[in-house]
């Protein structure tokens, strides 16, 4: 198997050995093709044609071939440039383009969209000769859930998104409609997504290559928000963001700018900025006290953490027989808003409950969903107002004319500032169980934990979906399951109802990898290792920081002393814990009592 | 074609039908050929059911499959299903005709295959293997050769005749 093997790429010979199709050879030799339906962490599909090249075998036929498809071969000669191929796509591009509603310039992936890139590099002018697509006959916008927005007329079928909610969360909320020139990528019935089993996730809005599926964009009411001198108006920066929102201004992924991105939000006009590591550390201080209760009690185990809003979403309509193992903890983002609205009154002049407006930044779609549970909310006004992804962020960045990359670098306001290491690393998968476990050690054992990496939990790449590890914890042996992808918490939750699960926590993010690669971060699908360099950003800032466990945090321990007493207190319960509603009703697998 | 919902479907039928095709995604078509031969049609809710029983499928999917084949209907088909076959033999023989005059007969309007009075829909087919007997139109199972846009007619017109009786 050692054999070298070898092909020649452009007359440049090129070594290969288990990649998985001659496309990555291409771009590993530093060539390119364009796709539009390949991605690497999902399966080949071949639908776009785009990718051809012309290949010649040893016994000199020359032949066509899709790239993403085909598995590289010994001693075959590959030209990606030739006058056949470029006329290949040039063709598809026509088509495509003459079936497309073309209104670039109002289209939120405007400027982000490879139809439009590679209409652009390959020179198409004009798609007359075709029959174009008639406004008469555009289907319907779906516009009816807070994250993201559906258009049938941008979609050029390329079964990313299918293959995403498929493969990631294995849940198909999306799917092929029709046949032939009616086919159409829909929810069952071209239902709305608020109106099927759909999590919002957001991970089909990751890979669509054009603008059929978008972020629901915010932007324009936050800087009504800003500019309205009546109103004072809080952010707070979800973890993931800081090590990717850098890419959208020409900085390596998992480069950490949350010093930039403070500078940014003040100088956009927001007029006090927060972390919401710190709020992460919040999170932990509760969940970990919660879970020490319950393995004490032997009560509701395994716990399930309940950041993720789409994690808590799925439980919530698939299975709210098991709601009783999610931690009643808000998730960091909800934990924060409530403190900010009760506590910022209290340290400056000039905030009163009334004219707070909180904005968060998250990696995040289905966050924006979270926003808008009617558990968040407090005396009839949404704890969180608007909710911007990192993409949206970075939008409203450039659109104020600020050079991102040259700011000086700014810190949070206090007395919220403080944030240790298990706050960052909630961005990653494993992150929240690893930093609840180096709280927890302390809260039963009484002695600080002293190896703080707990290495099997981490790893964000396709093979590290889901973890097992084993800890113990003076004599106690607990088990911790981390799992990335709804599929992979389906297939836990199963376990749990069969019996043959081992485990007492169980952490699921249901985006792989966890929030670094979240739906609502910079566009990431060409490239698997985008997500392994950002989650390494929040590692090394984990090892940077002074302090590196929640309850080492004096920010946290100040609140605690003077606020909230203790963790799992009356007044904590009030602010930092939630409910959960079953959603049974409506949802897919109710159809049996309709 | 707007897919229906059916009130009061009943569930046991889909589930022995589930059992006796061992619950796989490779049988998905069988099931959905048998499920509307017990219903007539793939009830919208019926589709959602398949997706959420069987490992690795789900609604959307379902939905998919039963609007990619032509032999399935998302609306209640007639009581007498006329297939007018339009494979290559039947076509050059004049099959398209015989389809018009159906669905002039029947008033239908593109998109509707079901007539108003639930009586008859009408489905065109790729072959029916009887190429000798082109243009072939099958009525619930009873074949009728070397149709004609004035045959058709008559024969509609008998079984509407038939059915008036019967009343």
């Amino acid at each position: 198997m050692s054999d070298k093997k070898t092909l020649i790429i452009n007359g440049k010979e090129v070594e290969f050995t288990d990649e998985p199709n001659l496309l990555e050879v291409i771009r590993k030799a530093g060539f390119n093709v364009p796709t539009f339906c390949y991605r690497p962490d999902l399966t080949q599909y071949g639908a776009c044609r785009m990718c051809v090249v012309e290949v010649e075998y040893p016994n000199g036929r020359t032949l066509i071939n899709s790239s993403c498809t085909m598995p590289p071969e010994a001693n075959i000669k590959v030209k990606t440039n030739t006058e056949r191929t470029r006329r290949i796509r040039k063709t598809v591009l026509e088509l495509l383009l003459a079936n497309h509603d073309r209104e670039c310039t109002t289209c939120d992936k405007s400027g982000k969209c490879e139809l439009q890139q590679y209409a652009e590099e390959y020179g198409i002018k004009d798609v007359s000769k075709y029959v174009e697509k008639r406004k008469e006959d555009f289907l319907p916008i779906d516009n009816s859930n807070p994250a993201l927005v559906r258009d049938p007329n941008k979609c050029i079928l390329c079964g990313a998104c299918v293959r995403a909610c498929t493969e990631f969360q294995g849940h198909s909320v999306l799917g092929f409609a029709n046949r032939g020139s009616k086919t159409l990528v829909q929810p069952i019935a071209g239902k709305a997504l608020s109106k099927v089993d759909c999590v919002f996730c957001g991970q089909c809005q990751a890979v669509c290559p054009t603008g059929a599926l978008t972020i629901k964009n915010e932007v324009n009411d936050v800087w009504s928000l800003i500019t309205d001198p009546n109103k004072k108006v809080l952010a707070q920066i979800a973890p993931s963001v800081r090590v990717a929102i850098g890419e959208e201004f020409g900085l390596e992924p998992g480069a950490n700018t949350i010093g930039l991105i403070n500078a940014a939000l003040k100088e956009i006009g927001f007029d006090l900025v927060f972390d919401t590591n710190f709020s992460a550390d919040l999170t932990i201080m509760e969940e970990a006290h919660e879970f020490v209760e319950r393995v004490s009690k032997g009560e509701n185990l395994p716990l399930f953490t309940s950041c993720c809003p789409a994690w808590v979403r799925y439980l919530e309509t698939q299975h709210p027989e098991m709601l009783n193992h999610l931690s009643s903890c808000k998730s960091p983002q909800g934990m924060l808003s409530p403190i900010l609205r009760e506590l910022v009154p209290q340290y400056f002049e000039g905030y009163t409950s009334e004219n707070i407006n909180i904005v968060s930044i998250m990696p995040c779609t289905a966050k924006k969903v979270e926003a808008k549970r009617a558990q968040l909310r407090k005396d009839g006004k949404f704890e969180t107002d608007y909710v911007l992804t990192t993409q949206e962020l970075a939008k409203m960045i450039k659109s104020a004319g600020i050079d991102f990359k040259s700011l000086e670098p700014v810190e949070g306001d206090s007395p919220f500032a403080q944030y240790t290491g298990a706050g960052t690393i909630f961005g990653a998968s494993g992150g929240v169980a690893e930093a609840a476990v180096r709280t927890a050690y302390e809260f039963v054992t009484g002695e600080p934990l002293s190896d703080l990496d707990i290495n099997g939990m981490r790893g964000v790449d396709k093979n590290h979906r889901c973890k097992d590890v084993e800890l113990d914890i003076k004599g106690t042996k607990v088990k911790v399951r981390v799992v990335s992808t709804l599929k992979e918490a389906e297939k836990s939750l199963q376990e749990i109802k069969n019996g043959t699960a081992d485990f007492h926590m169980l952490e699921v993010m249901a985006c792989p990898g966890g929030c670094i690669n979240g739906g609502g971060q910079p566009r990431s699908c060409d490239d698997s290792h985008i997500k392994e360099k950002r989650a390494a950003g929040l590692y090394k800032e984990d090892t940077e920081l002074t302090y590196r466990r929640s309850n080492d945090n004096p920010d946290i321990k100040k609140l605690y002393k003077e606020f909230l007493e203790s963790p799992g207190s009356h007044k904590a319960h009030e602010l930092l814990h939630t409910a959960y509603q079953d959603k049974f009703k409506g949802s897919y697998k109710d159809v049996v009592k309709n | 074609m707007s897919p229906q919902t059916h009130a009061g479907i009943d569930y046991s039928k889909v589930d022995e039908i589930l059992s006796a095709f061992e619950y796989k995604k490779s049988n998905l078509i069988a099931i959905l050929q048998k499920v509307q031969e017990v219903f007539r049609f793939l009830p919208l809710d019926v589709m959602t059911y398949i997706g959420t029983k069987i490992e690795g499928l789900s609604p959307a999917t379902v939905y998919g499959v039963a609007t990619f084949y032509a032999q399935f209907s998302l609306e209640p088909k007639g009581k007498y299903e006329i297939k007018v076959c339009d494979g290559t033999a039947c076509h050059v023989r004049g099959s398209m005709p015989v389809l018009n005059a159906v669905y002039q007969c029947l008033n239908l309007k593109d998109g509707v295959y079901t007539s108003e009075d639930g009586l008859f829909s009408v489905e065109t087919v790729s072959c029916l293997g009887a190429c000798g007997l082109a243009p072939v139109v099958v009525v619930n199972d009873k074949v009728y050769p070397q149709m004609t846009a004035d045959a058709i007619k008559i024969v509609i017109a008998t079984i509407m005749n038939e059915e008036e009786e019967g009343k």
